[in-house]
């Protein structure tokens, strides 16, 4: 059996996107920043998926700027945030250790161009507190960037307390919302996000594809220069059958998110309950705020590179926060962040699953994790030692 | 391209030499189950002879540290302390065609576990060695690579 079992990775993509962007991949190949009637078709496509991206987050149409990915788009945010706020003298930005390296490794380039950044530790729970939030606040803080929901644990963060927090004290708010928009609802203005990066590629849109929101007046700086495209804010002709699929891919994700995660939620539990019955192991991140569709555990006594590779002998495709698995050899900064040891977090295992899984798969995966564990647990002499009482269980 | 060569994968999936010997005459443990990965080696070694005759491994780690381990069992069974002793980690790594760079430490675990075994046996026998034969392990340097 195949079970692709890694949507926190990337996903398919949808038959709605491909049949929207096949169009422009064949006949419709005009440049939109063309004069005539055939590029001006691709231009209005373009408007079209503007509007519905808006749409799907409560946005303005032109507050949408298409970006290459999420990357890109947290960059971007990143650096017009700090540029506005160096402007004001306003030189220090809250973030969280658990972010995505496209938020982190940004913070350390502008922390060595002269910016202070404070980065919140997540509590166990994989949450980051409010509290902690208005506690690290300064006369000079210019920019709160706190993500959606992680990547690795699916813990959802508080982001519209977050938001009403920063609104109320002029602060810009970013949050990477790469993990949660399609499966979750996002309401910019309800949350009082001031900027938001989304990747087409998480929720059925090709890879190569995304958005960067930034409220109306919030002033961006261009990363790439050249033409005016996206109203001068980020150059290179569009990736046009790209953002229409993205676009009729987040249409989509929006409009089925309540059948979908009805079907995803109750898989994802049982997982979440048959896997935590392998003696020694460990749900990481709340339950209670959670992606529909991310599960992470750990396992004592094995290490998850070699069980992802077990896995995927089986048929199975999934991630680890394992340091060997990202050529870094250091275990997920995530996993440390929420206070793992280093040995129970080499031992960990992310499977996130779609709309698309099936209860069979499921099914599939329950029966062969423990499998996999156990066979590895044979041959650990980690194992060895908890198990003879030498070595103190961790979990 | 795979991470692994096809090698590496074999070893991986059917690892030689599994297990754990209960009247061993020499064991070595080596590695950090912080860094991720430990190696814990068992000799059985016909003592007129000097030559191993038995040896098993347990480890805890990633694809290339069960392979290495698995690799460094088969190429020291049948030999001599000493020649077990001057099985360098390039051997394993060119035996198993090729690891990862970042890989490499695996291979030196391998050749580590086996010299501690070894060490371990002329230590229970009373046998005299060369000390330098048994540089310390450098801690640091071998975790180095994980950042502890």
């Amino acid at each position: 059996m195949f079970v692709y079992a890694d949507n926190a990775a990337t996903t398919s993509i949808s038959k709605t996107a491909l049949d929207a962007m096949l169009p422009y991949l064949t006949e419709n190949y005009g440049n939109p920043s063309s004069l005539y009637a055939f590029g001006q078709k691709a231009a209005e496509a373009l408007a079209e998926a503007r509007q519905t991206i808006a749409a799907c987050i409560n946005a303005e149409p032109r507050e949408i700027t298409f970006t290459s990915g999420g990357s890109e788009a947290d960059n971007q945010a990143l650096l017009s945030a700090a540029k506005l706020g160096e402007r004001k003298g306003k030189k220090h930005i809250i973030s969280t250790a658990f972010e995505h390296h496209a938020v982190l490794h940004c913070l350390a380039r502008l922390e060595k161009e002269g910016f202070s950044v404070t980065l919140l530790d997540p509590h166990e729970d994989g949450v980051i507190r409010l509290e902690d939030v208005e506690k690290a606040l300064r006369e000079d803080t210019c920019l709160v960037s706190i993500m959606f929901a992680n990547n690795e644990i699916g813990t959802v963060q508080p982001i519209a307390e977050i938001g009403a927090l920063c609104r109320s004290r002029g602060i810009p708010f970013h949050t990477d919302a790469v993990q949660a928009a399609g499966h979750m609802p996002i309401d910019v203005k309800a949350m009082q996000i001031d900027m938001l990066s989304l990747s087409g590629h998480k929720f059925h849109a090709p890879k190569g594809v995304g958005v960067l929101f930034a409220r109306k007046g919030l002033l961006l700086t261009n990363l790439i220069e050249g033409g005016g495209q996206e109203r001068g804010k980020r150059a290179g002709t569009e990736n046009v059958a790209g953002i229409v699929a993205m676009a009729a891919a987040l249409k989509e994700s929006c409009a089925n998110m309540e059948k979908d995660n009805a079907r995803i939620i109750p898989m994802r539990d049982k997982l979440f309950t048959e896997l935590s019955k392998i003696p020694h192991s460990k749900i990481n991140g709340s339950l209670e705020h959670h992606v529909p569709g991310t599960v992470n555990m750990c396992f004592e006594g094995i290490e998850g590179e070699s069980l992802l590779l077990m896995l995927d002998d089986r048929g199975i495709c999934a991630s680890s926060g394992s340091a060997c698995t990202s050529g870094s050899l250091d275990p997920s900064h995530v996993l440390l962040s929420i206070g793992l040891p280093h040995e129970v977090a080499h031992g960990s295992l992310r499977l996130s699953i779609g709309e698309y899984n099936t209860m069979e798969e499921i099914d599939y995966i329950i029966e062969t994790v423990p499998q996999v564990v156990s066979y590895l647990r044979s041959m650990s002499p980690v194992w060895d030692e908890l198990e003879k009482g030498l070595r103190p269980h961790l979990i | 391209m795979a991470l692994y060569s096809e090698k590496v994968m074999d070893h991986f999936r059917n690892p030689r030499n599994v297990g754990q010997i209960d009247d061993a005459d020499g064991i070595g443990e080596v590695g950090n189950a912080k860094c991720g990965d430990i190696m814990r080696m068992y000799i059985k070694v016909d003592d007129a002879s000097q030559t191993i005759t038995d040896v098993k491994f347990n480890t805890f780690g990633c694809g290339s540290a069960i392979a290495t381990s698995s690799m460094a069992t088969e190429m020291i069974l049948g030999k001599t302390v000493q020649e077990a002793l001057s099985m360098s980690n390039r051997a394993v790594v060119e035996a198993l065609d090729g690891l990862p760079p970042h890989k490499i430490h695996c291979s030196v675990l391998a050749e580590q576990a086996v010299r501690a075994a070894v060490k371990d046996y002329y230590d229970r026998k009373g046998i005299a060695y060369n000390p330098e034969d048994f540089p310390e392990v450098d801690e640091d340097e071998l975790h180095d690579h994980c950042g502890l």
